[in-house]
């Protein structure tokens, strides 16, 4: 052989280990106290579907809340535009207030809206993670 | 116009975008590669490239034609933009990542098992997708024929020819690294001439937006018109121009009243008022609901939150996308605004969706500074054109490959590509006289009318069934389309039925939601069996995966 890697010891008389694969899932699995859950929320038991009822309601609920947020900050503009026209022709620094709320001021507010959404959403599923994997429940 | 870097600068961002392309197609290896970018990019690579997707033509040079035209009121069409990746985050992003579904028919066949349904999604991915691209070649053929003076056809052709071989060639893991750089570009090319306007106007002493004796022509001009339309006078004379027609104006002449645009500095300035303009109150909300529930049902749009690991991952790339999106709309109102101090004569000719494109040299002369900028704004709006076009293509293509051809093949993937930008590529050859803007707010109401209750309801609803999926489709999508097809086929109308047609999300999104839940109940027995199951995996938070 004309090229040969560094000696690493005496070579043979150490057998190399044996490769064993590492997969996630079984590492979870050695955690008992969540498996009962786990197989009653895979198996579609009452107390699965119950606890996944919640969650859906909860991220639902969560989720129309911030709409409702939306509709009535940004949806009640045009309306409040049209019975107020006055409102219309407020300038602040030499613009029209429709323009800064539309132009500027939405894009910011959308932002903040969907910050709070992904925090309060993941808070959501943090409370049904430690839900299901209490050991009693 | 005579700049000479306008050309060099569009063959440049063609170059760029084919050759990573290319770049991507070494990477590229497996089926997968092509279609999901084997699920492994980045997330803020991912929003980067979601955000270049999104932005197109409506956006680059739509929104600030429109403002030049029409004023406040348009704004809502940036507003709804952005707000749709809101939407879309709220009721969509993380549960239909979770489904493991690639496109919009995977996820009616997944959720309600019906391969009719799933037919029915097909067409409407393939019409929306169609409905859209178009309206993005013709940007292209506008902008080259007002830039370089090229034949409208060539613009439109040459964009459809790179685009479909990019896509046919490189797949979506090449599209992604070239979308994540055209999002940057097109902030680039309109972030930066922003600032010389701004100072130019400043040193022009601030000139007034809306002067109390109506908008003037700062410079001698000549208008060649393009759409037939009525002009008042300032002496009270009415004239009626057609196209070819030719105007003279001397510097400090005042712009005539144009037939269907705000001249007048109030109608501009000010929004609708109640009483004397319910419908164009009406067109307001209609508007609003058609950008802010459309954005979810864009098959382009949706086809990238399969690249996300998880749905974790897809809530947080939505959210950077809502903030890329957000920061970039900023900046096309400014353009309209300022093309009512600069280039007025378009309000004449009738090409404001060129605004964006001529503002530039308008405003700062053809010195080297007006044409270099004038060459990176062209290069941004050719970066919208390809890479929505891009995404769009891939997105109807892989529908195409897998449902119509019935082929998983990468060649059947090619076949597809070639067959979804052959068609719009005809289509634009016809229709050089649409409003950019408006076919796009079409083709966001049919999807707000069609993708969006059927998403919603199947993510959060166990009692949807396939019937009432499929005709809450059927009923809500369809009005939409038969009003797409009155507004683009069909006689002018005038008054209600006109408002009713040209923004119809008002009345066919309700309609659609009203019929999948009524339906749904009447059909109650027919709720898949596995409901239990396909809402387990939908809203499962990772850390429980089974």
């Amino acid at each position: 052989m004309a090229k040969q890697l560094p000696d690493v010891g005496s070579s043979g008389a150490v057998p190399p280990p044996r490769r064993s694969r590492i997969v996630l899932a079984e590492i979870t699995r050695q955690d008992t106290r969540a498996e009962r859950t786990r197989a009653e929320l895979a198996q579609q038991t009452q107390v699965g579907e119950a606890l996944v009822r919640g969650l859906v309601r909860a991220q639902l609920a969560l989720a129309l809340r911030l709409s409702l947020v939306v509709a009535i900050g940004l949806g009640g503009l045009p309306w409040l535009f049209a019975i107020a026209p006055s409102l219309g022709r407020t300038t602040i620094a030499g613009v029209n207030l429709p323009w800064l709320l539309l132009g500027v001021a939405s894009f910011p507010f959308l932002i903040g809206v969907g910050w709070a959404y992904v925090r309060l959403a993941e808070r959501n599923e943090q409370d049904f993670t430690d839900l299901v994997q209490r050991p009693e429940h | 116009m005579g700049n000479d870097f306008v050309v060099p600068a569009i063959v440049a961002v063609t170059l760029v975008t084919v050759g990573i392309g290319f770049y991507g197609l070494r990477l590229a290896r497996t089926t997968s590669d092509f279609l999901v970018a084997s699920r492994a990019i980045s997330p803020t690579w991912n929003a980067a490239a979601i955000g270049g997707e999104y932005l197109s033509a409506a956006s680059f040079l739509g929104i600030a034609g429109l403002v030049l035209k029409y004023g406040v009121d348009v704004l809502w069409y940036p507003v709804g933009f952005a707000a749709g990746y809101l939407a879309l985050l709220l009721f969509v992003a993380a549960p239909l990542r979770r489904s493991g579904a690639f496109t919009l028919p995977d996820f009616c066949e997944l959720r309600l098992g019906s391969r009719r349904l799933r037919i029915l999604a097909t067409a409407f991915v393939i019409f929306i997708g169609w409905l859209y691209l178009v309206p993005q070649l013709q940007g292209a053929g506008l902008t080259l024929a007002t830039v370089a003076g090229s034949p409208y056809p060539l613009g439109a052709l040459l964009v459809a020819a790179v685009v479909t071989a990019n896509v046919a060639l490189g797949g979506m893991r090449a599209i992604t690294f070239v979308q994540a750089f055209q999002y940057w570009l097109k902030l680039t090319a309109l972030a930066v001439p922003v600032i010389f306007l701004a100072l130019q106007w400043q040193a022009d002493g601030r000139p007034a937006v809306t002067p109390p004796d109506g908008p003037t022509f700062r410079a001698a001009t000549t208008v060649v018109v393009e759409h037939r339309a009525t002009l008042t006078l300032p002496d009270g004379d009415i004239r009626e121009v057609r196209p070819g027609d030719e105007l003279t104006f001397a510097a400090g002449d005042p712009v005539p009243d144009v037939s269907g645009v705000a001249t007048d500095a109030n109608d501009w300035l000010l929004p609708s008022a109640a009483g004397d303009d319910d419908r164009g109150l009406f067109a307001t909300y209609s508007l609003i609901l058609a950008t802010f529930l459309g954005t979810m049902g864009l098959p382009h749009v949706l086809v990238r939150f399969y690249t996300n690991p998880d749905g974790a991952a897809a809530r947080r790339t939505t959210l950077v996308v809502l903030a890329l999106v957000g920061a970039f709309y900023l900046l096309p109102t400014l353009y309209g605004v300022l093309g009512r101090i600069y280039t007025p004569q378009l309000l004449l000719s009738g090409q404001t969706d060129a605004v964006v494109v001529l503002l530039p040299e308008a405003a700062l002369g053809d010195g080297l500074a007006g044409r270099l900028l004038a060459a990176l704004v062209a290069a941004g709006a050719f970066a919208a054109f390809l890479s929505t076009s891009s995404g769009l293509l891939t997105s109807v293509a892989g529908v195409i490959s897998t449902d119509v051809l019935g082929r998983g093949s990468v060649r059947g993937f090619r076949l597809a590509t070639v067959i979804a930008g052959g068609v719009p590529a005809v289509l634009s050859l016809h229709v050089s006289g649409l409003d950019v803007s408006q076919v796009v707010g079409l083709a966001f109401a049919v999807a707000a009318s069609s993708f969006c209750p059927l998403l919603v309801l199947g993510i959060w609803w166990r009692g949807l069934t396939d019937v009432g999926a499929t005709a809450g489709v059927v009923a809500g999508g369809g009005a939409a389309i038969g009003a797409v097809l009155v507004t683009v086929l069909g006689p002018p109308l005038s008054g209600w039925p006109a408002t009713l047609i040209a923004q119809p999300a008002a009345w066919t999104v309700p309609l659609a939601f009203t019929v999948m839940v009524v339906v749904s109940m009447a059909t109650r027995r027919r709720a898949p069996a596995d409901v239990a199951a396909t809402m387990l995996r939908l809203h499962t938070p990772e850390a429980l995966r089974m």
